[in-house]
């Protein structure tokens, strides 16, 4: 731990924005929150008018299951709580089925400015999106002028992940992110990685790295998420675990199940497993590396990240994911060289350097640490840049009704 | 100056390191390197394919394959320092079915 103490003396900071709550946000939004997919038109009108606003357009809210409505109303409270999130303002229609009041109490409770505008209340879309607009407006006159402060880097809590997978993720992009991991969980601060599907075959060795071994209830849990999303899939039919490595995977090089999980995992790094969180779940005071139980799909795992509370997400890439989250930076760290090459516009770090033979693990790792470190205080991303960022969803367990 | 052969171990405890070249075919010397960029020399045996495995140690049948730093399964039979490290001669030990 020697060096870890010496890094600690250097002090290794970032200017966030200090929120209510203690926590420090690396931007600093508008969320403008549809409580119901039918709210949808009228938020994103207002987005569109109004200069520092996020929109968090999903798909849910209405015809689920009360466990799903339940589910969504978490999700979107937790998202309005991210510390990037510096003011909320919520769009209801009238009749759905999230509870909008909950929303609306319990973002009002974090002290941040909070305000809600309901559809069929106001007379109808125009006048919603008028009553939207001068809500929005004001809530950015509010906000905007907040100022960065310095924070220590206990306070990060870093979300990772890996997408449009290649030969190159699990042996440079994801390796690197695993160093990163490493790093912060030594600084003090919150690693959260998810992927439950991608465990398969790995989940032992998940379990083993779980504080109080695999039969302590984190490791048992462990067993739990994958087999519980196991079960899902043979609820309807399918077995998730059957011809696994596929024969593509063979053909690039994988031998066996173990090996195709290790390359998604190494990007968690090698430090114990604390705990697991559910899909809904933010972090409070939670330190060093978590598990999130989240699907491996963009849209619903980055959205179950930023509810989370992340400030920013590593993603590892070989083939190239374009696509952010509308309040959550996403670093791309891209391990194919030739992939970099052609979407260097999209991709915000060459990891690919280290299958050409120019750099190590730890040195790209150290360019993805002070990377991420100008990110935190205010460097956009490419994904930012371009705005890709709109899509997002929920991850529901039922059928929509 | 020859063109650079490059096998990547990436945890100190792996006993395989994966081939990041092409054309590697049997007798051909790869530069093995770890995530510091420590080097080693090694002559290959068999033609393996670009981001295929090789052995960096003799590995008795039964041994366990590392990469990773972790198992990710055993040799299903001797294999030697060099060899190349596939489905032909190690077997996964889990979601076979059969154990």
């Amino acid at each position: 731990m020697g060096i870890c103490k010496e890094e600690k003396t250097v002090g290794y900071t970032f200017q966030g924005y200090k929120r209510p709550d203690g926590r420090y946000g690396s931007r600093n939004l508008v969320a403008v929150i549809p409580s119901v997919i039918c709210a949808n038109d009228v938020a994103q009108a207002i987005c569109r008018q109004v200069q520092g606003t996020i929109g968090y357009f999903h798909h849910q809210g209405c015809c689920q299951l009360p466990l799903d409505l339940h589910r969504v109303t978490d999700v979107l409270i937790n998202l309005g709580k991210s510390p990037n999130v510096a003011a909320a303002l919520i769009v209801s229609l009238g009749c759905e089925g999230t509870d909008h009041e909950r929303m609306l109490a319990e973002l009002r409770a974090t002290g941040k400015p909070v305000e809600i505008i309901r559809i069929q209340e106001l007379g109808g879309t125009s006048r919603a999106i008028q009553a939207g607009i001068d809500a929005a407006q004001s809530l950015v006159l509010q906000v905007s002028g907040l100022q960065r402060e310095e924070a220590d880097i206990s306070n990060v809590v870093m979300a990772i992940k890996c997408g449009a997978s290649d030969t190159t993720s699990g042996m440079a992009s994801n390796c690197v992110i695993g160093y990163v991991a490493d790093k912060l969980v030594d600084l003090g601060a919150t690693v959260v990685f998810g992927e439950t599907t991608e465990f398969l075959g790995g989940e032992h060795i998940l379990a083993n790295r779980a504080v109080g071994g695999p039969d302590g209830p984190v490791g048992k849990k462990i067993f739990e998420i994958v087999d519980r999303m196991e079960r899902r899939a043979k609820s309807i039919g399918e077995d998730m675990r059957g011809g696994q490595p596929t024969p593509g995977n063979i053909a690039g090089g994988l031998s066996s199940i173990e090996e195709k999980s290790l390359g998604a995992i190494v990007k968690s790094g090698h430090r114990p497993i604390q705990g697991v969180l559910e899909y809904t779940e933010a972090v409070t005071d939670q330190k060093g590396l978590w598990i999130k139980d989240a699907p491996g799909r963009e849209p619903e795992i980055l959205t179950g990240m930023a509810a989370t509370g992340a400030q920013f997400m590593m993603f590892s890439t070989g083939r190239g994911a374009p696509q952010g989250f509308p309040s959550m930076p996403v670093i791309k760290v891209c391990g194919n060289p030739n992939t970099y090459a052609r979407m260097s516009h999209d991709m915000d770090l060459n990891a690919g350097t280290i299958i050409t033979g120019e750099k190590t693990i730890e040195q790209v790792g150290e360019e993805a640490f002070a990377l991420l470190l100008k990110v935190l205080s205010g460097q956009m991303t490419k994904n930012e840049a371009l705005s890709y960022f709109g899509s997002m969803d929920i991850f529901c367990l039922g059928p929509v009704i | 100056m020859e063109e650079l052969k490059l096998a990547l171990k990436v945890d100190d405890k792996d006993n395989v390191a994966t081939i990041f070249a092409e054309q590697i075919t049997d007798g051909t010397c790869v530069e093995v390197r770890d995530k510091r960029g420590s080097s080693e020399i090694i002559p290959v045996i068999g033609d393996v394919p670009y981001g295929h495995k090789i052995a960096l140690v003799d590995i008795p049948k039964g041994g366990a394959i590392m990469k990773y730093g972790e198992s990710i399964g055993a040799a299903s039979r001797g294999i030697r320092k060099g060899e190349y490290v596939h489905v032909h001669n190690m077997e996964a030990m889990r979601g076979r079915g059969d154990l």
